[in-house]
C-alpha cells in the first residue's frame, strides 16, 4: 500500500560515543514521516542484522566514525546474505571515507554512502529516493 | 505477493523462519493484497501463546522491565516475542519507536523476537495490526507474547483486553501516577509493579495500591491482585514478577477464567477492527461525493447530522454481509 510509512533503522556501529548526529537524522526522518527504530550506541553487525530482519525495515543506515567501514560494511552484506535478506532492506551509510573506499563499498552493494556533514533534509531525500526506487513488491 | 505465497509464508513463519514471521507482520500491518485470505489461518495456527500485556505511565520503566522479564523467562527455558508500541504523530505520522534501544541485551538471542509498532493513527487502542501481529507470533509458536503499551486514555485501555494477563508498571510517588491508576487502569491489571523500587517511597507506593485493591472487582473473582517492587535495571523482583505471571496463567485455565477472556478478546479484537474498517470505508474516495452532498444538507439544516452519520453509515456497512445464514 502507498501510505505506508517507510521504516527506517539507525545504527552506530563501533567505538566513538556520540550519537547526537544519529538523534537528528532520527528526528529528521520521523518529520518526514517515517518510522524509525534507533538501536543506541555500540552495535555490531550481527545485531545490526538481526535487528532490521526482525523490524523488517525498509532502510539500514548505519553510521560509523570510527574507521572500520571497510571491514563492518562487508560484514554487514555478507550476514544479510547468509539470511537471504540481502534484496530486502536497502543499506546506507553515514560517516566519513576516502572517495575510493565509498565506491568500494557501492560495489558491494552499500546504496549511499553520506559525508558526515550531510543535511538532514538531503538525508530524507536520499531515503525516499531509494525506497521509491526500489518499489518493494512484498 | 498472491494469497498462495502469502500461505507459503506463514508455512515458513509457524517452522520458525525469523524473517517470514517478520514480512507477515508487516504484510498484514500494510493490509498487503492477499494477505487478508492468510489471516483465517494464522488464527487456527493459534492459542497456545500466554499473552501479557505490559502498560503503565510514559517513562515508568515498561522497556526495561520487559529487558529484565525476557532474561528471566530465557532462564526458564521460554521463547519469548516482545511487541513494543509507540504513539505516531498526529501531524506527520512519523514516529521514532525507541523501546527496543532499553532491549538490547537480547538482540542476538535466537529465542527472543522484538518488533516496534507505531500506532499509525488508528482508533482505538487495539489496533488490528498488533491483534494481528500477536496472532502471527502465537502461530509461529512463540510461547509468551508480550505486548508493550503506553497506558494512558482509555483507548490504551482496549488492548488489555487481547492480553491474557495484564501488569501495570507505575513508580514511587503520589500525583499522576496513581491518579492514571484511578482512571482506569486499576481494573484491568491483574498484576501491579512498581519499578523503580530504588527509588525513595516504593513501599508506601506499593501500600496505596494495594489498600486501593482492596476494592477491586477482580479480587472478588478469586485472583489475588498481587503488588511487586522491581529494580528493572539490576532485576531486583523480577523472579517475583515471572512466578507471577506464570500464577496467573494457572490460574486463569483452573478456575475457567481464561475461556471467559478469550471471548472478551474476541468481542474486543471485533470491535476494534469494525470501527477500523467502517473508519477506513467511509474515508473512502467512492463515498466522498455523497460524503459532500451529507454536508452540504446539514450546512444548509435541511438535515441534522445524526442522521447524515446515519445515511453515511448505512450506506458503507452492507448490512446484507450480517446475514446469519453465511457460515463462519
Ligand atoms: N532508578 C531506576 N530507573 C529505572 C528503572 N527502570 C527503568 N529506569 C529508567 O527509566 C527510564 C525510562 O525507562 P523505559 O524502560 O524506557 O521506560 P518506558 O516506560 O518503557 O518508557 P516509554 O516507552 O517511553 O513510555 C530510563 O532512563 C531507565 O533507565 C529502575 O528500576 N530504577
Ligand atoms: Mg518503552
Amino acid at each position: 500500500m502507498t501510505d505506508t510509512p517507510i521504516r527506517v533503522l539507525l545504527a552506530k556501529i563501533g567505538l566513538d560515543g556520540h550519537d547526537r548526529g544519529v538523534k537528528i537524522v532520527a528526528r529528521a526522518l520521523r518529520d518526514a514521516g517515517m518510522e524509525v527504530v534507533y538501536t543506541g550506541l555500540h552495535r555490531t553487525a550481527a545485531e545490526v542484522v538481526a535487528t532490521a530482519i526482525q523490524e523488517d525495515v525498509d532502510v539500514i543506515g548505519v553510521s560509523l566514525l570510527s574507521g572500520a567501514h571497510m571491514t563492518l560494511f562487508p560484514q554487514i552484506i555478507e550476514l544479510m546474505k547468509e539470511q537471504g535478506v540481502f534484496d530486502r532492506h536497502i543499506l546506507m551509510g553515514g560517516g566519513v571515507m576516502p572517495d575510493e573506499d565509498v565506491e568500494t563499498l557501492k560495489e558491494l552493494g552499500v546504496q549511499a554512502i553520506l559525508g558526515q556533514d550531510t543535511p538532514p533534509d538531503a538525508i530524507v531525500e536520499c531515503v525516499r529516493a531509494l525506497v521509491l526506487a526500489r518499489q518493494r513488491t512484498v | 505477493m498472491s494469497a498462495a505465497a502469502w500461505t507459503e509464508l506463514l508455512e515458513r513463519a509457524r517452522g520458525g523462519h525469523v524473517p517470514s514471521i517478520s514480512r507477515l507482520i508487516s504484510g498484514l500491518e500494510s493490509r498487503q493484497p492477499g494477505t487478508s485470505e492468510v489471516l483465517t489461518d494464522v488464527y487456527a495456527a493459534g492459542g497456545r501463546a500466554h499473552v501479557i500485556g505490559i502498560t503503565g505511565s510514559p517513562g515508568a520503566g515498561k522497556s526495561c522491565l520487559v529487558n529484565a522479564l525476557l532474561g528471566e523467562l530465557r532462564g526458564r527455558g521460554m521463547r519469548v516475542a516482545v511487541i513494543a508500541v509507540d504513539p505516531s504523530s498526529s501531524l506527520t505520522g512519523g514516529a521514532i519507536l525507541g523501546d527496543r534501544i532499553r532491549m538490547q541485551d537480547h538482540a542476538l538471542d535466537q529465542g527472543v523476537f522484538v518488533r516496534s509498532m507505531a500506532t499509525r493513527g488508528r482508533l482505538g487502542g487495539v489496533s488490528r495490526a498488533t491483534v494481528d501481529a500477536v496472532a502471527v507470533l502465537d502461530a509461529a509458536g512463540w510461547d509468551t507474547v508480550i505486548v508493550e503499551t503506553i497506558g494512558v486514555g482509555q483507548d490504551e485501555l482496549e488492548i488489555v483486553r487481547i492480553a491474557h494477563t495484564t501488569a501495570i508498571v507505575s513508580v514511587p510517588g503520589l500525583g499522576d501516577d496513581i491518579q492514571a491508576i484511578k482512571a482506569g487502569l486499576l481494573e484491568v491489571g491483574d498484576i501491579h509493579v512498581v519499578n523503580k523500587a530504588d527509588r525513595p517511597g516504593a513501599d508506601r507506593t506499593a501500600a496505596e495500591l494495594t489498600g486501593m485493591l482492596m476494592l477491586s472487582d477482580l479480587r472478588a473473582s478469586g485472583w489475588t491482585l498481587p503488588v511487586l517492587l522491581t529494580v528493572a535495571l539490576d532485576g531486583t523482583g523480577l523472579p517475583e514478577f515471572a512466578d507471577a505471571l506464570a500464577g496467573h496463567l494457572a490460574w486463569l485455565r483452573s478456575s475457567g477464567e481464561l475461556v471467559r477472556r478469550e471471548r472478551v478478546a474476541a468481542a474486543a479484537s471485533i470491535r476494534a477492527i469494525a470501527k477500523e474498517l467502517l473508519i477506513e470505508r467511509i474515508q473512502d474516495p467512492a463515498v466522498g461525493s455523497r460524503f459532500d452532498e451529507l454536508v452540504e444538507a446539514v450546512a444548509a439544516r435541511r438535515t441534522d447530522p445524526t442522521s447524515a452519520a446515519r445515511i453515511l453509515v448505512d450506506g458503507v456497512a452492507r448490512p446484507s454481509d450480517l446475514n446469519p445464514e453465511k457460515t463462519l
